[in-house]
């Protein structure tokens, strides 16, 4: 990456008559040694997720998917690293470039793309479409297709957890063009006033739809954002699954051990448009194959895997072969699931009408 | 029996509900320490703590989130918004998320929450404090919409609304605060969905919601002591869902309909009361629908001229007699 991660001090809180945690190094967090197996693991999800994106882009071509889909390729290290670092008492919540999350989160592919499809057997019985799926059963909590609107609602989460005492933290992902939302703000300065166990994962791709960050966003460093509110903040190269990770351990100890909430900026890329109608012509084809040539977070990430002598180039494509596999399956399923009854039109709009 | 205030019914609903129940949180700017600005939560910050009745920043936003978030998570919040007008500022959570969230689940969550405010007129408090904005709630699919009118509906209901599965926008009308009415004592849940006959009578029904429901009873007197004309009276109570079994056999009785409206005239849930009139029971009609209403203006300030535009007792004795004799 072009900029080297920072991290942002954490200032004394006034007022409040209480000590909070030292700031964060301005350093970027040391990267901890991964055993063989996580790393794998970390391979797996990444490589599913993008297998899964490339799959839904060639369906959408096809018109077997209709209105919008964000891809999250490229961007396959950020929710990987952060879902490695929290358990079931966790709570998960992001925008509309979802499907990556919810890969992520445990959730079913086939009931996945099938959401995507328009088909019943999709997470919301095909009444969500690609931006707003859920799933109550894994803690994912959508899926918002308004810009910034999930950034309340996970702070809610993080509220509930707290008055609860259930130990859980709220994952509150956001790009980097929600971030000069008025919601935001507002969340922020709930969630420090009240030290609510919530990390803001800001994914910074460098564009909030053709826009530019450089271009929209007075504040070009975004890990800052919470910093007048007393927030620690760290820059993270979202190419790297392990530095993501790290990050993420640290951020979800502060949050566990009562300190409040905490901001990661994510420096990532997506490699497609902002949605499958984009041809993104506001960048240039240099930059986009630098990013896929250089910084490839899965390419990446199998040089680690073969220099360290645990898996071999051929290991690889055989575990590539599986996941391609379950995204078949996946698609297969999602072709073959009926379309939702008209009688669906009216059930839950509420649970007692 | 109890005679208490309309804003002591809030309070009372709001403790009765917060005994009985943990997972019952409220958040709100000024209603715990301040006791409300409408005086209206007074004595719940005492007895339920900060945790549990919680002062919020300016952030309407984020109050909302907040509530959705948590109902979300097993919590049934009461969330404040201090005046309706205000819910312009945070109705992306209410219309595009907590009205939504369980359509676009396929029923994996419900949304167990209620929004209260303070709503419509009469206070002199002028464009951006005074509006009567149930209609923008009652055109969303997804959230339920009650708009008490007397001390013992305002605990019923908004018990009833807090014990509710889904998304209840509770809208009290700030110039009933200080009336008084009769509460029964003991723990009261009413139910939404409901509307109430307040008064019977064979010439025309009048059917009329928050602080249009003592001026059209007071209308109603008029009428009959002045006009020789009885007036059968409808508390609507909740727009969504709305009681329309009630409220069409009422009209069905008199063939005539006078709906009086807060709201300024265009879509007001009068025209949808009058379109469900038109297609269901056309043929018991004795004559028009009549639509009382504040005319189509943001509301002024001054006593003179805000008096001039909400419908009166007067306004309603005039239009009745005008076109019904």
């Amino acid at each position: 990456m072009a900029t080297a991660p920072k991290s942002a001090a954490s200032k004394a809180k006034g007022g409040k008559g209480k000590a909070k945690t030292k700031a964060a190094p301005r350093s970027r967090t040391a990267k901890p040694k991964a055993n063989a197996d996580e790393l794998l693991k970390y391979y797996r999800d990444m490589l599913l997720i993008r297998r899964f994106e490339e799959r839904a882009g060639q369906m959408y071509g096809m018109g077997l998917i209709g209105g919008f889909c964000h891809l999250y390729i490229g961007q396959e290290a950020v929710v990987v690293g952060m879902q490695a670092a929290i358990d079931e008492r966790d709570a998960v919540v992001t925008s509309y470039r979802d499907h990556g999350h919810m890969l992520a989160c445990g959730m079913d592919p086939k009931g996945v793309m099938a959401e995507l499809t328009g088909r019943i057997g999709g997470y919301s019985k095909g009444k969500g479409g690609s931006m707003h799926m859920f799933s109550k059963e894994k803690n994912f909590y959508g899926g918002h297709g308004i810009v910034g609107a999930q950034v309340p609602i996970g702070t809610g989460l993080a509220f509930a957890a707290k008055y609860k005492k259930t130990g859980g933290v709220s994952l509150t992902y956001l790009g980097d063009g929600a971030v000069n939302q008025g919601q935001v703000n507002e969340a922020f300065n709930m969630a420090e006033l009240w030290d609510l166990p919530v990390i803001y994962v800001i994914e910074n791709n460098r564009y909030g739809m053709g826009t530019s960050v450089a271009r929209a966003s007075a504040a070009k460093e975004l890990y800052r954002l919470g910093e007048p509110y007393g927030m620690p903040g760290e820059q993270v190269d979202g190419m790297d699954v392990l530095a993501v990770h790290a990050a993420a351990e640290k951020a979800v100890k502060h949050c566990r051990d009562g300190n409040g909430p905490y901001v990661l900026e994510m420096l990532t890329y997506r490699y497609r448009g902002h949605s499958m109608s984009d041809p993104a012509k506001y960048r240039t084809k240099e930059e986009v194959s630098d990013m896929r040539d250089n910084h490839d977070p899965i390419a990446n990430l199998s040089k680690v895997i073969v220099e360290s002598g645990s898996k071999t180039e051929a290991d690889l494509k055989e575990m590539d072969k599986e996941v391609r596999a379950i995204v078949v399956e996946a698609a297969e399923f999602a072709q073959e699931s009926p379309e939702p009854d008209p009688s669906e039109l009216y059930t839950d709009v509420l649970v007692e009408a | 029996m109890a005679e208490l205030t309309y804003r002591e019914a809030v309070a009372e609903a709001i403790a009765q509900e917060m005994r009985r129940d943990e997972d019952v949180v409220f958040l709100g700017e000024d209603i715990g320490a301040a006791g409300g600005v409408f005086k209206a939560t007074v004595g719940l910050f005492k007895e339920f703590g900060p945790e549990r009745v919680r002062d919020t920043p300016i952030s309407e936003q984020a109050i909302l989130g907040a509530a959705m978030g948590s109902a979300m998570t097993g919590l049934k919040p009461i969330a404040e918004i201090m005046f309706s007008d205000f819910l312009a500022v945070c109705w992306d959570i209410v219309a595009n998320e907590i009205a939504k969230a369980r359509y676009m689940t396929g029923g994996q969550m419900s949304m167990p929450l209620v929004i209260r405010t303070a709503n419509g007129g009469g206070s002199r408090f002028g464009a951006q404090h005074s509006q009567s904005v149930e209609n923008w709630a009652m055109m969303i699919p997804g959230l339920k919409v009650v708009a008490p009118s007397s001390p013992a509906d305002v605990k019923g209901l908004l018990a009833a609304a807090i014990r509710d599965p889904d998304p209840v926008m509770f809208f009290e009308q700030k110039s009933l605060y200080p009336i008084k009415g009769f509460v029964p004592d003991g723990e009261l849940v009413d139910e939404l969905g409901t509307a109430k006959v307040l008064r019977d009578g064979g010439d025309v029904t009048i059917v009329a919601l928050a602080a249009m429901v003592p001026r059209a009873m007071k209308a109603a007197e008029e009428l009959s002591a002045q006009h020789g004309i009885e007036a059968t009276v409808v508390d609507v109570r909740s727009l969504v869902p709305l009681d329309t079994q009630t409220i069409l056999r009422e009209i069905s009785k008199t063939g005539r309909l006078v709906t009086v409206e807060e709201n300024p005239r265009l879509c007001g849930w009068g025209a949808e009361i009058a379109s469900i009139v038109a297609d269901e029971i056309f043929w018991d009609l004795d004559g028009p629908i009549i639509r009382i209403t504040t005319p189509h203006i943001p509301l002024p300030a001054a006593d003179a001229l805000e008096d001039a535009t909400m419908p009166s007792a007067e306004r309603i004795v005039r239009e009745i007699v005008e076109k019904i004799d």
